[in-house]
């Protein structure tokens, strides 16, 4: 018979639908599934009681595929079959990778500009979205072993600093691999829920994350049930590895030996690997190997040492802290508390260095390598409606506004940032053209005040709008953002009911480097902003305004004299020529002269089509109001 | 007679509720449901009802309504593993069939 689990009170299932949901810590250099059992969030193990699969897809040239352990393995005799660290390349072209070189990868470009990188294998042209789907596929079967049945979804967690592109790749991945994405949720958020913090009261958390390869930092804060990341900041290559590298190159130092042979460096590595786990709980490290050439390694390394080893790598985790804090623009006094991620946590001296900065003891008491499947199981119970009400579901904010461009390349934001999701937001837009029955919808993302100064997400067009005089058109536009933070954008033309819609998966990512400086230079371009704004606004009125005298005049040209007609077309001339490079009082001149010189063209216009209109007519066919 | 838990569920119920950070005890009944008629009920007990009837197993109370008592008069909780997954059996004299599935049945 079927295994029960305790359920919280007044929360029984029925037979048949226990709604079975996890939480999947999808990670650079190592995976994780956690579920919430009996109350309690737990890691699941696979069936040699393993709680971490490496994040290593091998591909074999008979079609097979590994993921995990076994590919792990043969990442040296295999390199070029066997992808490590394919999160780094989600939703990234091969511009934004960077210096390929050192990658065992063969690399290939998609035709289209800004498309995600592709990697050739053995088993044919794979993207990154294929390879983490082949991790999420062995999870994904972990769990549903684990739990007896079929899963309702997957809360999976992503960097804070992950973008639209990013967040998307990551959700295709899930599909790809089976699974229903109830939600992505940011990983330092995802800690801060499994320490409960989301109970807690209110206030600014620190979460402090060095995993193998990578570091981040992440300021949160929490008010009214929103964790909202203030600022993110990191080092992308710095990590639990680097302390091995440090002790690696201790042994080469004492022993005197020049480079070694691969097999002897892994040897060391490993060997070095070791003896960083056991100082975490004891005061000294033996390390023993015998090298190919018989040559005899023995040596002896203390807590005292490997502390002053690795002292320049803690400091160079704690500059990207203070960056952090001050993006927030928030001190060490303002945060309330502060959790720690990544195995490498572990270490004594990077909890006492980061107690030290922050003047209070960091949380440890939860397996830092699990921390963040813990929370993403504790959320996933959540949405799928595994617990009372008494909880509030949690929420997360877009990390910058959203908007279109429009006329003179301004943009208009239609979703300020901070916004939490998911939200919609609706806005009228209008022709700029008589005539008019296109329209270009140009959607970006950034806090500047122009278009060239913001990211650029998508464009799309709305046609058939019926031909209208410029303004008469009332063009809908809907933004919406769902619980993981993509957008979608539809466009509704109100008289006629034409639609067109998109949804944004944008080609290239902005890294949280690229987001902190796009948030500092909002701020510094303020004034600058403005002014350009401005002058943008001024700029596209004045051509408006050439652009509607000229029309009239092609309509109505008749009802002048020669030189009226001459002066009118001098003055739009001047504005003209104002517009090539003259400052804002110029053009402001040459407006008012045109404004001016049109004045009475304008009446004798406005007499005709009165006359027109009423020409013909006898007074009770006039429809008086 | 009565319901029981064996040691090892007892151990895993001590072992929930600590950690839990709440609770009495262990709420066990029966409800109308399911392919085969009756579901059983397994949930963290906050609160004592007026009718409750107590049992106590290796130090874990264990709650049961009246109504429920008929259906599982006699039976024992054990705590299992089977493959990966674990969790909580009902060993239940009372039942006469159950659907495949063995989440639901008859009595």
């Amino acid at each position: 018979m079927a295994l029960l689990q305790i359920s919280e009170p007044g929360l029984s299932t029925a037979p048949h639908q226990h709604r079975l949901a996890v939480g999947i810590d999808l990670g650079t250099t190592n995976s994780l599934v956690a579920t919430v059992r009996n109350g309690i969030s737990v890691v699941l193990n696979d069936e040699h009681g393993r709680a971490m699969l490496p994040s290593v897809v091998r591909y074999g040239a008979d079609g097979g595929v590994v993921a995990g352990e076994a590919a792990q393995l043969a990442q040296s005799e295999d390199p070029v079959n066997t992808i490590v660290s394919v999160k780094r390349f989600m939703g990234r072209g091969l511009t934004d990778v960077g210096d390929t070189s050192r990658l065992p990868y063969r690399f290939v470009e998609t035709g289209e500009p800004g498309g995600m990188v592709q990697l050739r294998t053995v088993a044919g042209v794979k993207s990154p979205v294929e390879v983490s789907a082949e991790i999420l596929k062995v999870l994904r079967q972990r769990a549903e072993a684990s739990l007896g049945g079929e899963l309702v979804g997957a809360v999976i967690t992503v960097p804070a600093y992950f973008d639209d592109a990013q967040r998307q790749a990551t959700k295709d991945a899930a599909k790809l691999a089976g699974i229903n994405v109830l939600r992505l949720l940011n990983e330092p958020t995802a800690a801060a829920i499994a320490y409960g913090l989301d109970n807690a009261s209110e206030g600014v958390y620190a979460v402090y994350d060095l995993g193998g390869g990578t570091f981040d930092i992440s300021i949160l804060r929490l008010s009214r049930g929103v964790f909202e990341v203030l600022a993110a900041n990191g080092d992308s290559a710095l990590g639990g590895d680097d302390f091995d590298q440090r002790i690696h190159c201790w042994l080469l130092e004492k022993n005197q030996l020049s480079a070694l042979n691969p097999r002897d460096t892994r040897l060391l590595l490993t060997l070095a690997r070791t003896a960083k786990e056991q100082l975490t709980d004891y005061p000294e490290a033996r390390i023993t190997a015998v090298l190919s050439s018989g040559e005899l390694i023995d040596n002896v390394l203390t807590q005292a040492e490997f502390h002053s080893l690795s002292q320049n790598l803690i400091q160079r985790t704690l500059q990207p802290l203070r960056r952090a804090l001050r993006d927030a623009k928030l001190t060490v006094a303002d945060v309330k508390g502060v959790v720690m991620v990544g195995g490498a946590t572990r270490m004594p001296q990077v909890q006492q260095a980061v107690g030290e900065f922050f003047g209070q003891t960091p949380l440890t008491n939860l397996d830092p390598d699990k921390v963040v499947a813990l929370g993403a199981a504790i959320q996933a119970n959540l949405l799928a409606g595994n617990r009372t009400g008494d909880d509030w579901l949690l929420l997360d904010v877009i990390p910058l506004s959203l908007g279109l461009e429009t006329m003179g390349g301004l943009a208009e934001k239609v979703i300020p940032r901070n916004s939490t999701i998911p939200t919609a937001r609706a806005q009228e837009f209008t022709t700029y053209k008589d005539g008019q029955t296109a329209m270009s919808l140009h959607v970006v993302q950034g806090e500047r005040e122009l278009v060239s100064d913001c990211r650029s997400l998508a464009k799309f067009e709305l046609r058939g709008i019926p031909a209208m005089v410029a303004g008469a058109a009332r063009i809908r536009v809907t933004f919406q953002v769902d619980a993981d933070g993509l957008l979608n954008v539809a466009a509704r033309e109100m008289a006629s009911g034409i639609e067109a819609a998109i949804v944004v998966k944008p080609s290239y990512g902005l890294s949280d480097a690229d987001i902190t400086r796009m948030l500092q230079e909002s701020a510094q371009h303020a004034v600058d902003d403005m002014q350009a704004r401005a002058q943008r606004e001024q700029q596209t009125e004045a051509n408006q305004l050439c652009e509607a005298v000229q029309n009239a005049l092609a309509q109505d040209g008749d009802l002048l004299d020669v030189v009226q007609r001459a002066h009118i077309e001098a003055k739009i001339a001047g504005v003209r020529e104002a517009l090539q490079g003259g400052g804002q009082q110029l053009i402001k001149r040459a407006m008012t002269a045109l404004n001016e010189a049109t004045v009475s063209f304008a009446q004798a216009r406005m007499d005709k089509s009165v006359t027109r209109a009423l020409s013909g007519k006898n007074i009770s066919d006039l429809d008086i109001k | 007679m009565g319901v029981t838990l064996s040691e090892a569920a007892a151990k895993h119920v001590k072992n929930f509720i600590a950690k839990r950070g709440r609770g009495i005890g262990l709420r066990i009944g029966v409800r109308t449901s399911g392919c085969s008629g009756m579901a059983y009920k397994l949930e963290f007990a906050d609160a004592l009802e007026a009718d409750d009837l107590q049992f106590d197993s290796f130090g874990v109370t264990v709650l049961v309504d009246p109504k429920s008592l008929p259906y599982i008069e006699g039976m024992e909780l054990d705590y299992t593993r089977e493959g990966l997954n674990e969790g909580f059996k009902f060993n239940n004299p009372n039942v006469k069939d159950a659907c495949g599935c063995g989440e639901s049945f008859q009595v």
